[in-house]
């Protein structure tokens, strides 16, 4: 990694290969640790301030969709498959669990919008080290009707409760292309209640 | 996958006989500020040792090739981590391989470790667990746990795994628990139990005597599981060593059976597909007629509120062993108690009760060693050592310190582990004036569920006296 450039670090891909371009790490010195009690050492601190640089793949086209505003699942279309044929998956799946074919795009956006319903919740005042998201979280699991599986999200406006109607909202402005640009909020909330940069 | 074919509901079968040949735990702690994991490895492995009064080198000799299961790498910022303890432990040149199926890996790494023995491969392994959980502060922590959830589809709502498990609760609570009182004292009064039950128990890292008040009146983590219902972040290491007839026999008296079932599911919880409900051998298709009617809401299996991975991990452990009603023809468990109403969800997984049914096992004191309310002996006491809630959750190390525990209650020496006055001080910890022993008299067959986060891995360790064999082989 470049480490004389002081721009935080950003990643291109350029002719199919990663370019990294800016500074990815700071490098802090370490300090020790003394028991108090003895004034003897017992260990030291190891600061990291590290990037991971992450290819999303097949799934690529879900994060990308939500900052258009579109909620984007797959299908097997694979009429060979015992189990899954016509199952619509949500989170996406890149393959069929069941015949490993290819899932097709299926576009759910109108289908959350009219039939997305709480099947569980919770809400919870802690988070873990580099969360971003407002405390407290209102987790729910959400069904859509036709899907057979149950996403994980959060709620934005209203309190949660199981069977609760509720629509999705996306974050079109500023996205950071990862889940949590996908929300959902009571049925009924107006644009005017909506968390910043999100739209519906 | 939602459908099972023939060759994968396969009962599994051992090619030889495996036994446990004796098993040791370090103190579990929060932190060890001042002990590197090796010196809490080399304590669980000279406990190991001790028990069958052998010294460390005699008892290396027999070993043939290592498991070790310590799940979080990134806890301790040292890949190979086992390649580390390995050295310390002195075992070079011998094969060895690191296990992570996260709060399964305890049990995963028997579960290797017995294959290994049964296959013939080798005739004495070493299974060691241990983690490592207290090099960082408590929210890199809790986002280091978030990283065992899908990174890309939960890991970034919160960077807390607890908000991954409790939607789980949560629908439970209302679809079982009918969000009823009564069911909210029949959770704490496993915190209470556990709890009281680690009091006696010197390597306990949580002990408490509490009460049904003192649970529901703790704080809220995420409602309704309060502080009090969740279980330990600990640090600690723990081992057995199996080894097979001839060799088990050379190195004690006492050899015990042992089997391990695995199973597993999606690490997401909302990929989980709705199925019909696998039967355990005490179940019949009309166990769940009417279900549906007498649980409105539970549209679903194993949807938000069962695990199958701890279904299928029963079915084969209880099928391989001739296990049929679990309650009868087993006499101690130890369960994996992340969460007291995960601890309920699991006594309907593994057949304790059926589904929809689990807080009975509780309230009809089964569950106990001496049953508060009665006075009298349960028919299947669990968690004596404390569980999750009590004793650890040193993930790596869990899975195996439950199996240690049930081995020191078949071979009736559980007094002996957690008795003497020396170890008590050795560990810094006060016995309590009240200390009495829980050892289950006349215990002959154990079951022990390690258990990985939202379901993605279980497994069902049996032992058995060998003179108290279920099935003829």
């Amino acid at each position: 990694m470049p480490k004389s450039n002081s721009k935080k670090g950003y990643v291109d891909v350029i002719d199919g290969k990663y370019k990294t371009n800016g500074k990815f790490h700071k490098i802090e010195k370490n300090e020790p640790i003394f028991n108090k009690d003895t004034g003897k050492l017992a260990g030291v601190t190891n600061p990291r301030d590290m990037t991971y640089i992450h290819s999303y793949g097949g799934e690529a086209i879900f994060f990308e969709s939500l900052g258009k505003g579109k909620l984007i699942a797959s299908r097997c279309e694979n009429k060979e498959c015992g189990t899954s044929y016509n199952s619509i998956f949500m989170p996406f799946r890149i393959f069929c669990p069941d015949c490993l074919h290819k899932t097709s795009i299926f576009d759910l956006t109108d289908i959350a919008r009219k039939t997305a319903r709480i099947h569980s919740f919770i809400v919870t005042h802690r988070s873990g080290a580099f969360n971003t998201l407002k405390l407290p979280i209102k987790f729910i699991n959400v069904e859509f009707e036709g899907v057979c599986t149950i996403l994980m999200s959060y709620l934005s406006t209203g309190n949660p409760e199981i069977g609760m109607r509720v629509v999705p909202i996306f974050k079109t402005k500023n996205p950071t292309y990862t889940i949590i640009d996908l929300s959902f909020v009571s049925e009924g909330t107006p644009q005017s209640k909506l968390p910043e940069d999100f739209s519906f | 996958m939602i459908k099972f074919s023939d060759n994968q509901l396969k009962i599994p079968k051992l090619a030889r006989p495996v036994y446990l040949v004796t098993a040791g735990m370090s103190k579990f702690d929060r932190a060890f500020p001042e002990n590197r994991t090796e010196e809490l490895t080399i304590q669980a492995f000279t406990a190991a040792s001790d028990f069958i009064k052998m010294t460390p080198a005699e008892l290396k000799s027999y070993i043939h090739t290592c498991y070790y299961g310590h799940f979080a790498d990134h806890f301790g910022d040292q890949l190979l981590g086992e390649a580390v303890i390995h050295d310390r432990l002195g075992l070079d040149p011998l094969g060895n391989i690191g296990i992570k199926t996260g709060g399964a890996t305890g049990g995963s790494t028997l579960w290797e470790a017995v294959k290994t023995v049964a296959s013939g491969y080798s005739d004495c392994t070493l299974a060691m667990g241990w983690e490592r959980m207290d090099e960082v502060p408590t929210d890199e922590g809790n986002h280091l746990i978030s990283a065992a959830a899908d990174k890309d589809w939960e890991t970034p709502l919160g960077h807390i795994y607890t908000g991954y498990y409790a939607v789980m609760a949560q629908r439970y609570w209302k679809i079982y628990g009918k969000e009823e009182e009564s069911f909210r004292d029949t959770m704490a009064e496993i915190a209470v139990k556990n709890r009281g039950y680690a009091r006696m128990n010197p390597h306990a890292h949580g002990p408490m005597k509490i009460t049904i008040e003192d649970v529901k009146n703790s704080p809220i983590i995420a409602y309704p599981l309060r502080a009090l219902d969740c279980c330990l972040m600990s640090v600690g290491a723990a081992c057995c060593i199996v080894a097979e007839e001839k060799t088990a026999y050379e190195l004690t008296d006492n050899p015990l059976r042992v089997w391990v079932g695995a199973g597993s599911h999606t690490l997401r919880v909302a990929d989980r597909r709705d199925m019909q409900i696998p039967l355990l051998p005490n179940e019949t298709k009309d166990t769940y007629k009417n279900f549906h009617e007498k649980y409105p809401g539970s549209t679903r299996y194993p949807g938000f509120t069962s695990f199958l991975a701890a279904r299928v991990a029963a079915y084969y452990a209880y099928n391989m062993t001739g296990i049929v009603d679990p309650c009868e023809d087993l006499d101690v468990i130890e369960l994996h108690d992340a969460f007291t109403i995960s601890d309920i969800q699991s006594y309907e997984d593994v057949g304790l009760r059926p589904y929809g049914e689990g807080r009975d096992f509780i309230e009809s004191g089964d569950a106990y060693l001496k049953d508060p309310k009665t006075g009298k002996r349960g028919k299947l006491p669990s968690n004596l050592s404390g569980g999750l809630i009590g004793c650890m959750h040193a993930v790596g190390a869990t899975g195996l310190m439950q199996v240690a525990e049930i081995g020191y209650h078949i071979w009736n020496r559980w007094d002996e582990i957690h008795e003497p006055i020396k170890k008590w001080k050795a560990f810094g910890r006060e016995k309590p004036e009240d200390w009495e022993s829980l050892q289950v008299s006349g215990a002959k067959r154990g079951l022990a569920i390690s258990h990985a986060g939202v379901g993605s891995h279980v497994t069902a360790s049996i032992l058995m006296h060998p003179d108290h064999l279920l099935k003829e082989e």
